[in-house]
């Protein structure tokens, strides 16, 4: 789908409310402005929030996104647990692992095959790529599918999950559905490696900004629900000093809040942050599909996050099969959580990258006050620096070839529009009458 | 007959939740043995949902510019569906790109025909436009007659 059309779609519905825009200024050999305006923080829901029950948390903040819900419900329920004290472990701590591979797998591969594949097989779209390379897609359609059969088991339901409870789940699965579950992941991880070598023999624009990536790092695993905050320049605090070290600024040309680090500025979340931040975490499949496409244990390259994504398929997958490999039934599917007058912190890893919700709750459980802070404001200021240095770099590009970069360029972080702004419109300023 | 009804949109934004709407008011008036299902967000699962039925009918709501309440009906598998049915944005899949989709894998089935109620406001939080409501009542009167002739 290329930002041509929708600048055409977009010019007759000027009424629609939250439409999203990236404007370009060029003078001369000079980028002067980059504005992106992609993204409503979700302040609606913040407000909705408020004086409801801290147990409404999980199935309330799923319906923020349509795409990565399970992250939703999983930063919930640990904010929730934390202030209440209560650590989630064994079988329920697996099963939500399992849940974020199911999350993983779908959100990837939507946007591996459907959305970022056509940019390098100079497609305009999935739809025309899929005439010419149907097996490409009838593959991705097909690894798509095991997420939603992982996240249709352990959430009950294939769009917007509902067995999620603060505590745990409403119903564990039985050891027969994981075992058949078990088996047709099989297939699936032979698909996700595929992904992985389809995907590393694109071509990559040469371009490596220098990120200061920020991720979870847990002791042992690679990051789904816990671990420290980490950056490459030193950061690494727990969840709960978040609010010491990032802060939200209004931006004048949106009504969007980018989030900064306080010390440094602009930071990067996501696939390559996790990666390149834990990629000695990551199992042994995934380590050789990754160093077989050509990555090092750091990826600096936006371009190439298409195979980090791939390689985070994989690792989905294979952990996927460990985790309904040993699987136990849980003697309950929740354990009791009560309520606290206390504020609790929870960060996970949704595809996108950290969001973290924050609550202040009271005694009786109800919600005095929510925070949430999604990937996609996190990225928007590294997305616009990425995008001043990129097409300052490519001046002399026809206007046509530039602005399909550029969308490239925003495409890259898998931004999540469709959940709160609905309209992209590009315009490059050259300052030509 | 496999025959599926599809209701694809938002119920948290406005006017976007026509469609979901209309599934639900569907699910209780179908004949045995038909399919409602519900969608929000991306619809590329929609594609694998088509395979091996033989006549769905799509709801969504639909940002042309015409009048807030008008009806669409389109009969997809005999020509594209128009791009105000697309959730644009570089990430989104919506019901224009799912059934382009099928039909270029392929996969298509013999009858589809896509409902699109025109909304006026798509807020986060709002609720739906007085001049949406009779919209969706009519085109769940419409689906179940297009099923009924179907039987």
């Amino acid at each position: 789908m290329s930002v041509k059309t929708r600048t055409i779609r977009v010019d007759a519905l000027a009424r629609v409310e939250g439409e999203g825009a990236l404007y370009v200024k060029v003078r001369g050999e000079k980028v002067e402005e980059v504005r992106l305006k992609i993204y409503e923080p979700p302040r609606f829901f913040e407000a909705l929030l408020r004086g409801r029950a801290f147990t409404e948390a999980p199935d309330i903040t799923a319906r923020i996104c349509g795409i990565c819900p399970v992250a939703y419900q999983m930063s919930a329920v640990h904010a929730m647990e934390d202030a209440a004290g209560v650590t989630v472990g064994g079988e329920l701590r697996a099963l939500r692992r399992l849940l974020y591979c199911g999350e993983w797998i779908e959100s990837h591969t939507l946007h591996v095959y459907l959305l970022h594949a056509p940019d390098f097989l100079g497609y305009e779209d999935a739809i025309r790529m899929a005439k010419d390379h149907p097996e490409v897609v009838k593959r991705g359609l097909e690894l798509k599918k095991a997420g939603n059969e992982i996240v249709t088991l352990v959430g009950g339901r294939e769009v917007h999950p509902v067995n999620v409870r603060v505590g745990g789940f409403y119903r564990a699965p039985a050891r027969r559905e994981m075992a058949e579950l078990g088996e047709r992941l099989k297939r699936t991880r032979d698909l996700a490696l595929e992904t992985v070598r389809f995907v590393a023999r694109f071509d990559f624009p040469d371009f490596e900004p220098d990120y200061e990536f920020v991720a979870l790092r847990h002791p042992s695993e690679y990051p789904f629900n816990e671990g420290r905050l980490v950056s490459n320049r030193g950061l690494d605090i727990d969840v709960r000093e978040y609010d010491d070290h990032f802060v939200e600024e209004h931006v004048p040309h949106s009504n969007a809040l980018h989030s900064v680090l306080k010390a440094r500025g602009a930071y990067c979340v996501g696939p390559l942050a996790r990666y390149s931040l834990n990629f000695d975490r990551l199992s042994p499949i995934a380590q050789e599909a990754a160093r077989d496409a050509g990555l090092g244990p750091v990826c600096r390259n936006p371009f190439q996050s298409i195979v980090v994504r791939a390689v985070e398929i994989l690792y989905a997958c294979d952990e996927a099969l460990r985790i309904t490999g040993s699987y136990e039934p849980p003697e309950r599917p929740f354990v009791p959580v009560a309520p606290r007058d206390t504020v609790g912190f929870g960060c996970t890893e949704a595809p996108r990258g950290i969001l973290y919700h924050r609550y202040r709750i009271d005694a009786a459980g109800s919600i005095i006050y929510a925070k949430i802070v999604p990937p996609t404001s996190q990225n928007q200021k590294s997305i616009e620096d990425d995008l001043r240095h990129f097409v300052e770099a490519r001046l002399d590009l026809p206007q046509d070839q530039l602005t399909w970069q550029c969308e490239q360029a925003v495409r890259n972080y898998d931004p999540c529009i469709s959940c709160a702004t609905h309209f992209l419109k590009l315009e490059i300023d050259r300052g030509e009458t | 007959m496999n025959v599926l009804v599809l209701g694809a949109g938002n119920s948290f934004r406005g006017d976007d939740a026509a469609g979901i709407l209309a599934a639900r008011k569907l699910r209780a008036l179908v004949p045995r043995g038909v399919a409602v299902i519900e969608r929000e967000g991306e619809l590329a699962g929609a594609v694998e949902a088509f395979l091996g039925q033989d006549a769905v009918f799509v709801i969504d709501a639909v940002q042309s510019g015409a009048q807030p309440g008008s009806i669409v009906r389109l009969e997809a598998h005999a020509r594209p569906v128009p791009v105000c049915f697309s959730r644009s944005s570089t990430h989104a899949f919506g019901i224009a790109e799912a059934v382009e989709l099928a039909r270029a894998l392929g996969t298509l089935p013999p009858q589809v025909v896509v409902y699109g109620i025109e909304g006026k406001s798509f807020a986060a939080g709002a609720g739906l436009s007085i001049e949406i409501a009779p919209a969706v009542d009519e085109v769940v009167e419409r689906v179940l007659g297009e099923i009924a002739a179907h039987a």
